[in-house]
């Protein structure tokens, strides 16, 4: 955004060694005259808003999607961390919520607050985590977090899938064992992956003060996933 | 940008006959200078933005321009005035754009300033500075009552610990409700939870740092805060081991046992910091109640309170207070039994 100013008594030799600011002769200046990072911001606009809906849809589609296999198969790699969203953990936190939601036994309000809860237990301890993490001299921005955390979510939002599966199965003890036993594979499968993205920006001898935390966060989800029965 | 240009054209304007006087003296100092600084003396209320500056001068160029175009046969001062008067209304709308936003800029200058300055999380950065092995032996220290109670202990200030052993308080309560209760209102019951610890951990800090403020202790908040929130160490044993075995008696040797030493661990550092039998007294005794009877309060009453609030929601057809699990199956309460019978056998 470069704009131009041709003043006539004005010599723009004074100011050359400012900047190359100018605008249209007949229009003031007024608003912000931004710096762009880089010299690809405006043609990017353009390219996105000329394609069809579809193609920006699919794109953000297949974003989300190669995120949730780096999650499954946690490897050190920084894609999670680099081009974070946002979308994957919305995504995840409302079907886990809405999972958990049919275990009321009073049909008169149905999970209103379990909805609500699910939802403030994730994001709050999602930026609780965050912080914490930053206090403790983390080099990773606050989204990049809350992006790794949404994301290692995934594990437990298939155990709850599994859960309710088994549950339509029957009650039992045999279902609890198996339950217990899946809950608990996919608490591990999620802590060990959000620490394998997390644990590399700390300081190599604090990560146990991140991991604990982080350990404690998918520790409350599980139970919740766990002592669930619906009605 | 240009709303300075605004205001400093009104009131140059009034002290020239021409505005090109004042024009031709500012280019002056701009011609004299002969670097790009600009002199602040002939600006009114700019912030020395070399954007402002252009844009005022455009300003007050087409300010000019408008003044000589309407204002052609009269008196200089007059001309002046009226020059600016049709200038504004010439210019309505572009300058009640340029007084809002100046008005935005001005706005978000301050807002990001004090922003800055209340919202940096660097200020809690010191006191999370620790390493896990000082945190596990301050665990352990938790639980062991000085000796030396003439000289004054040190405490250190930190809140990493303690933030996170009030987390793990509200998930252990988190789940002595399941076990020992049903489904439902988990909304309600979560935010009890999470008030109740928060709630007594800088509520009770606070009272009990007003006391020795009182009192003449030598403690500061970031210390009790501290204090009080590694003795929560021994609840969280506590808690966790009874609700998993029911237990009266165990509840109560663990009450007095764990929960004893870590008051007297609290204790013990308060008095070395405090002088006079009276203060100390007072001091220790309010310590002391409020932690044991806190810890009372979450193996027992906590319970009524859920049941207060299940019965109010729910109406009166759950049965009295139970501590049988009803929703787990039975073998996890079987086995859990057997374990602690199996347990008391060897003890």
């Amino acid at each position: 955004a470069r704009a131009s100013v041709s003043l006539k008594a004005f010599r723009t030799v004074q100011f050359a060694g400012l900047t190359d600011v100018s605008i249209a002769e007949d229009i003031p200046v007024e608003g912000e005259i931004t710096v762009p990072v880089g010299p690809h911001s405006p043609e990017d606009d353009y390219s996105t808003l000329d394609e069809p809906v579809k193609d920006t849809i699919m794109r953000d589609l297949k974003a989300v999607g190669k995120k949730f296999v780096h999650v499954m198969y946690p490897k050190k790699s920084s894609t999670l961390l680099r081009d974070w969203d946002l979308w994957g953990p919305l995504v995840l936190c409302v079907s886990l919520a809405l999972m958990l939601q049919g275990g009321s036994a009073d049909s008169k309000d149905d999970g209103g607050p379990q909805f609500a809860e699910v939802f403030v237990i994730i994001w709050f301890g999602a930026v609780v985590i965050t912080l914490n993490s930053k206090l403790l001299g983390g080099t990773i921005s606050f989204f990049q977090s809350l992006c790794v955390l949404g994301y290692c979510v995934l594990p437990l939002t298939v155990a709850m899938l599994v859960c309710r599966l088994v549950l339509l199965a029957g009650s039992g003890t045999v279902s609890f064992i198996i339950r217990l036993l899946v809950v608990l594979a996919m608490f591990a499968w999620s802590t060990l992956a959000s620490t394998a993205f997390l644990a590399d920006s700390q300081p190599p001898n604090r990560k146990a003060l991140v991991v604990y935390p982080i350990f404690l966060f998918y520790f409350v989800i599980s139970w919740m996933i766990l002592t669930f029965t619906p009605q | 940008m240009a709303a300075p240009g605004a205001a400093a054209g009104g009131g140059r304007s009034g002290t020239a006959t021409g505005a090109a006087a004042d024009w031709g003296g500012f280019e002056d100092n701009m011609q004299g200078g002969g670097s790009a600084v600009i002199d602040m003396e002939n600006m009114d209320d700019t912030s020395g933005s070399s954007f402002e500056d252009m844009g005022e001068m455009h300003q007050r160029m087409k300010e000019e321009e408008e003044e000589e175009e309407e204002a052609e046969g009269e008196a200089g001062a007059a001309e002046e005035e009226d020059g600016e008067f049709l200038g504004m209304k010439g210019l309505q709308g572009q300058l009640g754009r340029q007084v809002a936003d100046q008005m935005w800029q001005v706005g978000k200058r301050q807002a990001s300033r004090a922003f800055s300055l209340y919202a940096n999380i660097d200020i809690l950065r010191p006191y999370f500075d620790v390493e896990p092995v000082q945190v596990r032996a301050r665990l352990l220290e938790s639980m062991i009552p000085v000796k030396m109670i003439n000289f004054p202990q040190k405490i250190a200030g930190e809140l990493y610990g303690p933030l996170m052993l009030v987390f793990t308080l509200v998930a252990i309560l988190l789940h002595g409700m399941k076990t020992s209760d049903t489904i439902i209102r988990e909304g309600t019951l979560m935010g009890t939870a999470i008030g109740t610890c928060f709630g007594y951990w800088l509520g009770v800090s606070s009272f009990i740092y007003f006391l020795a403020y009182l009192c003449n202790a030598q403690i500061t908040m970031v210390q009790m805060l501290s204090l009080l929130g590694y003795g929560l160490f021994g609840h969280c044993i506590t808690l966790f081991v009874t609700y998993n075995i029911h237990f009266h008696s165990l509840f109560y040797i663990f009450w007095l046992g764990v929960g004893g030493l870590s008051t007297l661990r609290m204790v013990a550092v308060l008095v070395s910091r405090t002088v006079g039998h009276t203060q100390r007294l007072i001091l220790c005794g309010t310590l002391a109640a409020l932690h044991m009877l806190f810890l009372l309060y979450l193996h027992f009453a906590y319970h009524k309170v859920v049941e207060g609030i299940l019965d109010t929601l729910e109406g009166p057809n759950m049965p009295p207070f139970q501590r049988v699990a009803r929703d787990i199956p039975v073998v996890s309460n079987a086995v859990l039994n057997t374990t602690a019978k199996a347990v008391a056998l060897t003890l």
